[in-house]
């Protein structure tokens, strides 16, 4: 487990709209330079809570403590106004503040995505669109990298190259990523601790230890047996 | 030949189209037609009170359409309704109220008819400056604000995860609207300001490849619509803001068969 101090701090942190709860007190830190992953079933708030660190949704209750100068990279599951707004991967790139011709070129290609860097926003395939929006994301050398389920749509070779991508990025910056994610063998492979939402964090800690966890195995069934070694002490789990 | 309040209403309906172009693409980017609409109708329940008041009426329609264009957007969504719902309920309502409005209020002789649908052909000097005045600050605090607007329409998580401010582009965005509408009721009435805004953005879409270049394309089909719509009122004697809206029209079935390149 990291040592340094938390990039991210919640303590309690409740989210409600109107009379429905959201988010149910969550405790969790999101340390420097780790993997962390969301999963939970649709409709746990997976969605809310990254909201809610981004600070798009008002906090109802508890604290979320951000480090001060916290560098945020963002990449949402998919721009819903694409087909509305010509944008070519160009200009979408200088969105990012970023000036500099090259430097914007640089990223693309670093994110495999140079050949990309005319074609309109709205052309791109899954795959292509989530390694323009990480490159995006990258632009302003973010702390925290958060992606909503970057590899929804993706097909199976797709997604194999967006984790490989996205774990050379995590060796050269150390950049810490927070994602949502369904895909549970992937998690367990390349996470170094995963938080299991259902409202409110039914169990988390690493791989091994959420994979064994009852509500986890109750939340994902049949699909759970992957972990690769038992252990038997959780960080703990409150069930309902 | 050509008479000079036909040149002024051109002018005037020149500089609308021109400032009609950003916030029109805007407008169509974030699926907001309907929050046009409810902005452009509160307009006329800010003429009537601006005449129950003895003041000039484009102050009660900046004042009231602001109020309902940051009413609108900042109302939270919800309550079980549908966006669209709740936008036609605001935006039907403030039609309704302004002209239950301009038929009680005492000392009100509101001309309906150039309210509703525009009465361009007697636009004055002094309010084609109050335009071009009113519409550089439109222009100016749009070009400010570019970039923050583009992002908030991709994805209003991402910029401010980049650091931007939800508030502000509600505020920027608000406020423009709000201060167009008051500029361009005369030009269109109130019944139509939102087809000024969508018309010329929507047909320009076909055509452009990046946001800035359909601003641009919708700025010259803006303008092209006004030197069109005035001809036909001229020829035809029809009124001039609906003919405008045909012109835009007639140019978006035109681009719409052609596909983006």
């Amino acid at each position: 487990m990291p040592q340094h101090k938390p990039l991210i701090t919640a303590k309690g942190l409740t989210v409600r709209s109107g009379r429905k709860l959201l988010l149910d007190a969550l405790d969790f830190d999101i340390f420097p330079g780790e993997a962390l992953t969301l999963i939970g079933p649709n409709g746990a708030g997976k969605t809310t809570l990254i909201r809610t660190i981004i600070g798009t949704l008002p906090i109802s209750g508890g604290t979320l403590h951000r480090k001060p100068g916290l560098r945020l990279g963002y990449t949402p599951q998919k721009l819903p106004l694409e087909q509305l707004i010509p944008m070519p991967v160009d200009r979408f790139m200088a969105l990012s503040g970023e000036r500099n011709k090259n430097k914007r070129a640089d990223m693309l290609a670093r994110c495999d995505a140079q050949a990309l860097q005319s074609r309109q926003m709205s052309d791109l395939s899954g795959g292509e669109t989530q390694r323009v929006l990480l490159a995006r994301a990258l632009m302003r050398a973010p702390d925290l990298l958060i992606l909503d389920e970057p590899t929804q749509g993706l097909d199976q070779p797709g997604e194999a190259r967006f984790y490989a991508l996205l774990e050379e990025i995590r060796k050269e910056t150390s950049v810490a990523v927070f994602m949502v994610s369904h895909d549970l063998h992937m998690v367990m492979a390349q996470s170094d601790r995963v938080i299991c939402l259902n409202q409110h964090i039914c169990c988390s800690g690493t791989p091994g230890i959420v994979a064994q966890d009852p509500s986890y195995v109750e939340l994902f069934g049949g699909r759970a047996g992957i972990a690769p070694y038992r252990h038997h002490h959780h960080e703990h789990c409150d069930h309902d | 030949m050509i008479d000079p309040f036909l040149l002024k209403a051109a002018l005037a309906g020149l500089l609308v189209a021109l400032v009609a172009a950003p916030l029109g693409c805007l407008v169509v980017w974030r699926r907001m037609a309907y929050f046009g609409d409810a902005t452009g109708h509160a307009a006329l329940l800010g003429v009537a009170l601006a005449m129950s008041f003895s003041m000039p009426p484009v102050v009660g329609v900046v004042v009231v359409a602001s109020a309902m264009a940051l009413a609108v957007a900042f109302t939270t969504r919800g309550g079980g309704f549908a966006d669209d719902t709740i936008l036609g309920v605001f935006s039907h309502a403030a039609l309704a109220i302004g002209l239950v409005a301009a038929a009680l209020l005492p000392d009100v002789r509101l001309n309906l008819i150039n309210t509703l649908l525009g009465d361009i052909l007697t636009v004055s000097t002094s309010e084609i400056l109050l335009i071009a005045l009113g519409g550089a600050g439109i222009l100016a605090v749009l070009a400010i604000f570019w970039r923050g607007l583009l992002n908030a329409t991709l994805s209003p998580e991402l910029m401010v995860a980049e650091g931007g401010s939800l508030m502000r582009d509600k505020l920027v965005f608000t406020l423009s609207l709000a201060l167009f509408v008051a500029l361009a009721m005369k030009l269109v009435g109130v019944l139509l300001i939102t087809a000024m805004l969508i018309l010329p953005a929507a047909a320009a879409a076909p055509l452009a490849r990046s946001p800035e270049r359909m601003v641009a394309y919708a700025a010259l089909i803006g303008c092209l619509s006004v030197v069109g719509g005035l001809w036909m009122s001229w020829e035809a004697d029809t009124p001039a803001g609906p003919s405008i809206i045909v012109m835009a029209a007639v140019i978006f079935a035109l681009t719409a068969m052609r596909r983006r390149p």
